[in-house]
């Protein structure tokens, strides 16, 4: 068996036409590999959504191509799929659980009845729900085991690439753990391509091996996640991970008297001037030039001197290295950031 | 079985029962009546034509002495049977019609949508006329006429159900599973729009027989010597000035069919559509023992002591807010965390007094800025919760009114609530703007809400609650539909109100990190109870509580360890429905013991105003100093 390998090379999807269209993706490279987990972050309307619907062919590109293992994709296939955010709108509410999974079992599965029972409880068995619930109505089991289902209906078409968008945001803090674990337990069974997407750093963190960022329809930041986690080097990754509330932090850093009620917490530690101000883009309008210019704490907003970002798209000609920033003072430490262009060339850094 | 209780409780409304009584009987009729009366229907009687009522003739007879009240009951079966055949017609049309655009692609679909829209601004009986002229008259051209101007109706009504279906996610993961679209549709999306259309299918069977009638009276119909309930409409009109019963009876009979399958559609609707809570039985919940007393000390903005939110259920009153005890000083930043139905927005809902119909809310104290919200409820409260509590819901989209400029909706709050003048109001909506640091205030007054992002929305909400002078701001979900990076700017902006202003804030959230992050204390509610109250700093490693431990320990954060598993809690949440008797996180829980499960634990005093609800705390030895009162670090 050859070694899935997915390509996303200049992807671009543009939606409307004429002086309406959005491009909501925007020349996008990836590249995901078999029994590896790819983490795309990002805020809302940076595009992460449609590239996912992009991989699994329900989305048409307006440009570039995605290939698994050499072969385009151009429609849904079956060894894509996409599991997704809401449990409790992907499940049909009038089918059975072991008719929602019968729907994955494809041509090569076993006939018969009793032959393909026990592959749906087999499948079930592998997200760790009871054979007993095969019968049972969506509207009876709670959002996490929705989420279990709709896994073991994707497992059932065998993918090699698997899709996960968002698929724990609307679930309760102590369901997300459960199902992440399973998520990663699986891929390690069955060793699909996983791209798992997410708004949520620490999620995507925990489960994956390489991490890409994304801001309005472009990547501008991707590597392997201890590398780029740990020293960001475009100014938005680090104003994403400063972002991020942590109650370990809070233990280092909090130094309230719990006596006194009305002291105001020492969080107030002013580090508004590192995290991004303003909102995030609007890819209908991109800004000129490097478009997380207007929010960026190196950028012609405190440094009036660095017109380059104005004016050219750092993301245009993305150079592919192991972790590269779009960015042309890309640095890990704001403090330490280049005083000029790092090369002539955007997005290299030495 | 729950449907089919539901559709037993629909029947049983008096519209249920009249409109089955009538279709029953109508039935009844339709078999019987052809064999029963015939002879009296068709048999000619010269000597007895055109009589007016009489105890023979109850409704008299017609130009060949023919009975009118049989003729009108033989009726009912032919014009019953050509209204379920014409039914039939437009319900399959209509479906075929309807489901098309979802199989064909997407610019066939879309002129198919076209077709339907047009043929629907038709208006049905002209184009039933029509139909019947070029069908030819008689009962099969009336049958295809009235059925085919019905599908457009049906097969809009389709469309809009299908398309909603097709792009549900299952149809969508369907897809990417290969299943071909015919099956697609007969699996998915035929039985999730059958329920609307049973009920729209029933109320067209009601205006079928009308258009039969209608079309028979104009001519176009039944011909003689055939005859229905139009037709015979149609041969007493001209004697309707001497013999009003020969028209009025046919005429009565059609009304009284029409009625009843329109009625019966309502009571299907009722049957298949979405349940109300029912109404009645609304019991005051007795206020349980109250537990520990609250740590309300004098000065409090804010104590809520024991407060129980109850709605009425199917069997008896469901509690998801219990005996919930806590207190806010001035200034103070407290969190409320918890799971969904944890109970904590309906916390903040029922301290606002914002609980709506059936729920009840009960406490022992609720006081706000020293008034008694419990006993007063007047202008006067409404005036000071207008001024002095401000409320962010998580969608600050909902919280303003599309139609109403930012600036006029600000100076809205002390208009109504100081009667301040316009002007001034508009300088203070603008003042507070600029407040929560919004650029342009003065231009953003001018805009309506949907000319801002969603993080500008979520300012204008805080400014629009600084508008008074806040004591305590109530902030339930405020960041979860934002970004990250627009969330940290809306906590610090929270953090900055409350320096400035000095308003106590109450935040609700899911995230324990957020809660982490803004607040002094943190209260953490389980099953509709507070089961722990202790300051945000032990929240990570010194929560006293086997629930916030757990919860805390599953939220994976940037110093998570990759190689190991996440923690996770096993089972779920129980329901207000079935609360066990002792612990609710019992079952869950990995200290719990017999004690646990049948004894419910009071919410007790530790520490310094620490409390927590657990036969087994897991009180370390960084929280008993705290108790005695030495301050760490």
């Amino acid at each position: 068996m050859t070694v899935t390998r997915v390509r996303i090379e200049g992807a671009t999807v543009r939606y409307g036409t004429g002086r309406h269209a959005v491009t909501a993706v925007d020349c996008v490279d990836l590249d995901l590999q078999a029994g590896r987990c790819t983490g795309l972050v990002g805020e809302s309307g940076s595009g992460k959504s449609t590239l996912a619907r992009a991989v699994t062919g329900l989305t048409r590109l307006s440009g570039g191509q995605i290939t698994v293992n050499g072969a385009p994709v151009r429609r849904p296939r079956r060894d894509v799929q996409l599991i997704f955010q809401d449990p409790y709108a992907s499940l049909d509410p009038r089918r059975t659980v072991g008719q929602s999974v019968a729907e994955g079992l494809g041509p090569a599965a076993p006939r018969g009845r009793t032959a393909r029972t026990d592959a749906i409880i087999r499948l079930l068995d592998q997200v760790s729900i009871e054979a007993s619930t095969i019968g049972s109505y969506p509207s009876e089991l709670s959002g996490g085991q929705r989420q279990r289902v709709a896994l073991a209906r994707a497992l059932a078409a065998e993918p090699a690439v698997l899709v996960a968008d968002e698929i724990t945001s609307a679930l309760d803090a102590s369901v997300q753990g459960s199902i992440l674990n399973l998520v990663r337990d699986l891929q390690r069974a069955w060793g699909f391509a996983l791209l798992f997407i997410s708004h949520n750093l620490a999620v995507v963190r925990y489960v994956s091996d390489t991490v890409t960022v994304m801001y309005c329809g472009q990547i501008v930041e991707s590597g392997p996640t201890k590398e780029v986690l740990a020293r960001p080097e475009h100014p938005y990754t680090r104003s994403l991970l400063q972002s991020i509330p942590s109650l370990s932090r809070l233990a280092t850093e909090d130094l309230t008297d719990a006596a006194s009620p009305v002291a105001i917490p020492a969080q107030v530690a002013v580090r508004t001037s590192q995290a991004a101000t303003a909102d995030p883009a609007d890819p209908a309008a991109p800004p000129s030039g490097c478009r997380f210019h207007p929010r960026c704490a190196v950028g012609p907003l405190n440094r009036p001197d660095r017109t380059i970002c104005l004016t050219s798209d750092p993301a245009r000609d993305a150079a592919s290295r192991r972790h590269h920033a779009a960015c042309f003072f890309a640095a890990p430490e704001p403090g330490a950031d280049a005083e000029s262009p790092a090369h002539l060339g955007p997005a290299r850094n030495s | 079985m729950r449907s089919r209780s539901r559709w037993l409780a629909a029947f049983r409304t008096p519209v249920g029962v009249i409109s089955s009584i009538l279709v029953l009987a109508l039935i009844v009729v339709a078999i019987v009546a052809p064999s029963a009366f015939g002879h009296g229907a068709s048999v000619d009687d010269l000597r007895q034509a055109l009589r007016g009522p009489s105890a023979q003739h109850l409704l008299g007879t017609d130009a060949l002495g023919r009975d009118l009240l049989d003729r009108v009951l033989v009726a009912t079966r032919l014009s019953l049977i050509m209204a379920a055949l014409a039914t039939l017609i437009a319900t399959v049309g209509g479906l075929l019609l309807g489901a098309l655009p979802a199989v064909t692609g997407r610019r066939a679909g879309a002129l198919i949508g076209a077709f339907i829209n047009l043929t629907f601004a038709f208006p049905g009986l002209l184009l039933a006329m029509f139909l019947a002229i070029i069908f030819g008259l008689g009962e099969q051209g009336a049958v295809l006429a009235i059925g085919i101007s019905g599908i457009p109706s049906i097969a809009r009504l389709a469309q809009t159900l299908t398309a909603s279906i097709a792009s549900a996610d299952y149809v969508t993961a369907a897809r990417m599973l290969g299943v071909r679209r015919d099956k697609v549709i007969t699996r998915h999306v035929l039985p999730n729009i059958a329920e609307p259309l049973v009920i729209s299918v029933t109320l067209s069977l009601g205006s079928a027989l009308l258009a039969f009638a209608a079309l028979s009276f104009i001519g176009l119909g039944i011909q003689p010597p055939g005859y229905d309930l139009g037709e015979l409409l149609n041969q007493g009109l001209p004697q309707i000035s001497y013999d009003p019963a020969a028209s009025l009876g046919p005429a009565l009979t059609v009304v009284i069919a029409g009625a009843a399958f329109n009625l019966l559609g309502d009571a299907v609707a009722r049957a298949l559509g979405p349940t109300a809570v029912p109404a009645g039985r609304r019991r005051r919940s007795q206020g349980s023992a109250a537990p520990a007393s609250p740590p309300v000390t004098s000065g409090n903005v804010l104590a809520v002591d024991d407060l129980t939110v109850a709605f009425p259920g199917p069997s008896g009153a469901l509690t998801p807010v219990a005996g919930v005890s806590f207190a806010l000083a001035p200034g103070e930043v407290v969190g409320i965390v918890g799971e969904s139905g944890s109970g904590k927005s309906l916390t903040a809902l029922g301290v606002s007094r914002l609980v709506d119909s059936p729920g009840v809310v009960s406490a022992g104290t609720l006081s706000f800025a020293g008034a008694d919200l419990l006993t007063r409820n007047g202008p006067a409260v409404r005036a000071l919760l207008g001024t002095s509590l401000s409320m962010v819901f998580q969608d600050p989209l909902s919280a303003l009114n599309p139609a109403i400029k930012i600036g006029p909706q600000l100076a809205e709050v002390t208009r109504v609530h100081q009667g301040q003048p316009r002007k001034d109001a508009l300088a203070r909506a603008v003042d507070r703007l600029s407040a929560v640091r919004l650029p342009a205030p003065a231009k953003l007054a001018r805009q309506y809400p949907h000319e801002l992002s969603g993080g500008m929305r979520q300012r204008a909400v805080i400014a629009m609650g600084l508008m008074g002078a806040p004591k305590v701001i109530i902030a339930d979900e405020p960041t979860t539909a934002l970004d990250v990076t627009v969330q940290s700017q809306i906590l610090d902006l929270l953090r900055t109100v409350q320096a400035q202003e000095r308003a106590a804030i109450l935040l609700i959230s899911h995230d324990v990190a957020v809660v982490g992050q803004l607040c002094q204390r943190v209260l953490v509610m389980y099953a509709g109870r507070i089961v722990e109250d202790l300051p945000a700093a032990a929240l990570a490693a010194d929560a006293a509580h086997p629930y916030t431990r757990a919860l805390v320990a599953t939220v994976p954060d940037m110093t998570t360890d990759r190689d190991q598993p996440l923690a996770t809690i096993a089972g779920r949440p129980p329901s207000p429905a079935s609360l066990p008797p002792g612990c609710a996180f019992a079952p869950r829980c990995m200290f719990a013991t017999e004690q646990c499960h049948t004894q419910r634990p009071a919410l007790t005093s530790f520490g310094t105003r620490r409390r927590v609800a657990c036969w087994h705390p897991q009180i370390t030895e960084a929280a008993v100093p705290l108790a005695e009162g030495t301050v760490p670090g």
